[in-house]
């Protein structure tokens, strides 16, 4: 084949160097390189691998990300504040409500608006919801990673009551755009209470279930225990955090260590793993799904009354009515729909729990409208570091239950 | 009495065979279609959906089109693939499978407008053998059509396949010499006669029905010893590069083994033709009743892929080799023994 002929991959194959792996004693010592992805079913997305194998075991791991790439940092840089909530959401498309949060609570420093208690605990429900809806699409997809396919359908007949929750509180499924610069778009509508009081009682159930089906079976445990470890502070200095952290047995969860939108009032407790293989990360987020349960039964229990919006004109739009009795409200109304708010100059970082670990939202602004920076720091994207040191020399079957215990959502790598 | 090869086939008249195998292969083929919606309906029912409802009443034309749908694909070859090993191999896994259903045995001898006629393809002296034979030379369509494909997929997913053979060919050979020590014969119509003498096989040899059906497990390629095609690490396997009709040959050699495996499990284990708790089994019943049972196993092949999890390669391994061998070897010893003693 002639120079122009070789594919880039076929470059990028032959770029590899194989120095460090030591294989002068083992019979067969021809490595082959395998490529996974950027379409394949078990990268949960558009990732992709360049394996290079030893017979079944993986000697070295190259993870290529890009592929979803979609410049949403720059997009926010061209639209004003409370338009930006929206392009954020679709970064990573699991946790909508923890983009959003993330993003308008960095707003809100900024600017420092004051939400609501009501609006707090609406979003605290939400975002609960989110994770448990989040882990239960990460539960099945490994579980059907791993080849047990019944549990997929399970996962997502729970997920799909919680996408009917979010239907009803904000009129869409995904990416609802419910959470606001200073509060919540709207009310919990009449009905939303009973109908998550209803889920909140079944889903530990059907936790339960999950459990009887995973952990009691020995072919299960044989491939989750002891498979992939990684000592916690290999972890720590890889930026890794969340559950994947929380297996290695460090408790470090944004929701205790800073609290923010009234976590500080509810009861739960952080999971921690103790060896930090797949077993653990997988305890560990199956623990959270009880926990979060409990912290939305406090949330709804103690739902106080009041605005769900701030009452600053400057930053929400006023209520209907207002508009045909006053004109400053009017005024606020056309300045917003037409600008937006102007939020004073200065930066922020604001971080956040999310289902995948720490996500921050890095705000710059210049005093006008529109952000002269958004920088997100997802957790797929430092998690994702991890992959190399946690398959090296394991099997490529190993590698595939791995990566779906990282549970990476490549819309949040690449963004 | 059952007689060897040679005398049965100079006692039924030429015809007869030739009748004989048009008939059991178009049963057997039509069962492959009934199975593939039994278990998309199955699997459907265990995940909580309804399966395949669209096309025909209850589905029932879904295995149909779906054949429609993949015999009209055009035909595709990638440029590293070996042509002719790449056409030929998804032949040999179907004509091993279609060939080892030529010995299972539906029923006895049955008189048939004043000629005697046997319920069975044929009935060599070696039946089992046979069998294995036929069941290692299918190995050859998977392991050509991996390596032929000139994918790296396909490539391990043929060194998988390879490896589960030879972990599990002995351990299921093994596991039945303590049928045939007790029938006393290879033939697979003797062994059921056997049986309704001494029982079923399945009482004594429990351990080598366990053994038997594990291992067939992992010859059928089906969950949990799906590895060869393990669709989340290997996408398909053996079969990635292959569309329309080569995985057509694939699919089907598939199914078809599943129900020979189902076959010899009831035919070796569960009294082949007999009804149970001894009632009389007329003559004509023997075809319905070993179907009934195969179904019975097919339904248990089901089930276990709704629910099992996938093994990892090595844990495959080990599996075939410390476990299984063993267990096998001891049943053959054990049975041997109080064969011999009592």
């Amino acid at each position: 084949m002639s120079e122009a002929q070789v594919s880039d991959y076929r470059k990028l194959e032959e770029s590899i160097t194989l120095g460090h792996i030591q294989n002068e004693d083992r019979l067969s010592s021809e490595l082959l390189t395998l490529n996974i992805g950027p379409h394949h079913p078990a990268t949960h997305g558009v990732l992709r691998l360049i394996v290079t194998l030893e017979g079944e075991i993986v000697r070295d791991i190259k993870p290529v990300i890009g592929y979803v790439h979609t410049g949403i940092e720059k997009t926010a840089e061209q639209k004003a504040y409370w338009k930006v909530i929206p392009v954020v959401e679709r970064m990573d498309y699991l946790s909508y409500y923890f983009n959003a949060q993330a993003f308008c609570g960095a707003v809100e420093t900024l600017a420092g608006i004051e939400v609501p208690k009501r609006a707090q605990y609406l979003r605290v429900i939400h975002l609960e919801l989110n994770r448990i809806m989040s882990h239960l699409v990460w539960l099945g997809t490994s579980a059907l990673d791993l080849g047990a396919m019944s549990m997929f359908w399970y996962c997502f007949r729970e997920r799909d009551a919680i996408l009917d929750l979010f239907e009803m509180s904000s009129g869409q499924r995904m990416h609802t755009r419910y959470f606001q610069v200073g509060g919540v778009f709207e009310d919990i509508p009449t009905g939303f209470e009973q109908r998550l009081r209803k889920f909140i009682a079944t889903m530990p159930e059907r936790a339960d279930q999950y459990a009887d089906l995973l952990e009691k079976n020995e072919i299960v445990l044989q491939r989750l225990r002891g498979i992939c470890p990684l000592d916690e502070q290999t972890l720590l200095d890889l930026g890794v955090t969340g559950p994947l952290l929380r297996a290695a047995g460090n408790p470090w969860d944004l929701r205790k260590v800073e609290p923010y939108s009234s976590y500080e009032d509810f009861d739960f407790k952080i999971p921690v793993g103790t060896v930090g293989d797949n077993y653990d990360r997988y305890r560990v987020r199956h623990a959270e799904i009880y926990e979060s349960v409990k912290i939305i039964e406090q949330a709804l229990d103690g739902l106080p009354e009041g605005p769900t919006i701030t009452e600053d004109r400057k930053f929400a739009l006023p209520p209907r009515h207002e508009l045909a009795t006053s004109m400053e409200a009017l005024i606020h109304h056309f300045k917003l729909v037409t600008e937006g708010f102007r939020v004073p100059e200065g930066e922020c970082y604001y971080p956040i729990e999310s289902p995948r670990g720490e996500l921050g939202c890095f705000i710059r602004s210049d005093g006008s409208s529109k952000p002269a920076r958004v920088h997100m720091r997802d957790p797929s994207f430092s998690n994702l570091q991890a992959t190399a040191p946690m398959c090296r020399d394991s099997y490529i079957a190993d590698l595939i239950a791995t990566l779906a215990m990282l549970d990476p959502v490549l819309g949040g790598i690449d963004r | 009495m059952t007689l060897p090869i040679s005398v049965v086939n100079l006692a039924e008249p030429w015809w007869v065979g030739i009748i004989k195998a048009i008939v059991i292969f178009a049963i057997g083929l039509q069962l492959i279609p009934i199975i593939l919606l039994l278990e998309r309906k199955l699997l459907g029912r265990f995940q909580g959906r309804y399966g395949p409802n669209r096309v025909g009443v209850f589905g029932l034309m879904q295995p149909l089109a779906d054949i429609i749908k993949l015999a009209t694909k055009e035909g595709f070859r990638p440029r590293t693939s070996v042509a002719f090993l790449f056409m030929i191999a998804p032949a040999i896994s179907i004509l091993t499978a279609v060939a080892t259903l030529a010995i299972v045995p539906f029923g006895n001898t049955v008189d048939i407008f004043g000629t005697e006629v046997g319920l069975y393809g044929i009935d060599p002296s070696i039946g089992i053998l046979y069998a294995f034979a036929f069941g290692g030379i299918a190995f050859y369509g998977l392991m050509l059509g991996g390596w032929a494909s000139g994918s790296k997929y396909s490539f391990l997913g043929s060194m998988r396949s390879a490896a589960q053979l030879i972990s599990y060919e002995i351990s299921q050979g093994l596991a039945l010499v303590g049928v045939i020590m007790m029938a006393g014969s290879l033939s697979l119509t003797e062994i059921v006669e056997a049986q309704s003498v001494q029982g079923w096989f399945i009482g004594p040899q429990i351990v080598g029905f366990m053994i038997f059906l594990i291992a067939g497990f992992a010859e059928t390629n089906r969950a949990p010893f799906d590895l060869p095609e393990a669709d989340a690490e290997l996408v398909g396997g053996y079969m990635t590069e292959y569309g329309g009709l080569g995985f057509v040959s694939y699919y089907f050699a598939e199914y078809l083994t599943m129900i020979i495996v189902s076959a010899l499990t009831v035919t070796l284990f569960l009294g082949g033709w007999e009804l149970p708790f001894g009632w009389y089994t007329p003559g004509w019943a023997g075809p319905f009743v070993v179907l009934g049972k195969t179904l019975l196993i097919i339904l248990l092949f089901i089930w276990v892929r709704a629910t099992l999890p996938r093994l990892r390669y090595d844990q495959l391994m080990t599996l075939g080799w410390k476990i299984l061998l063993p267990l096998a070897t001891l049943n053959t010893l054990v049975t041997a023994t109080l064969l011999v003693t009592t």
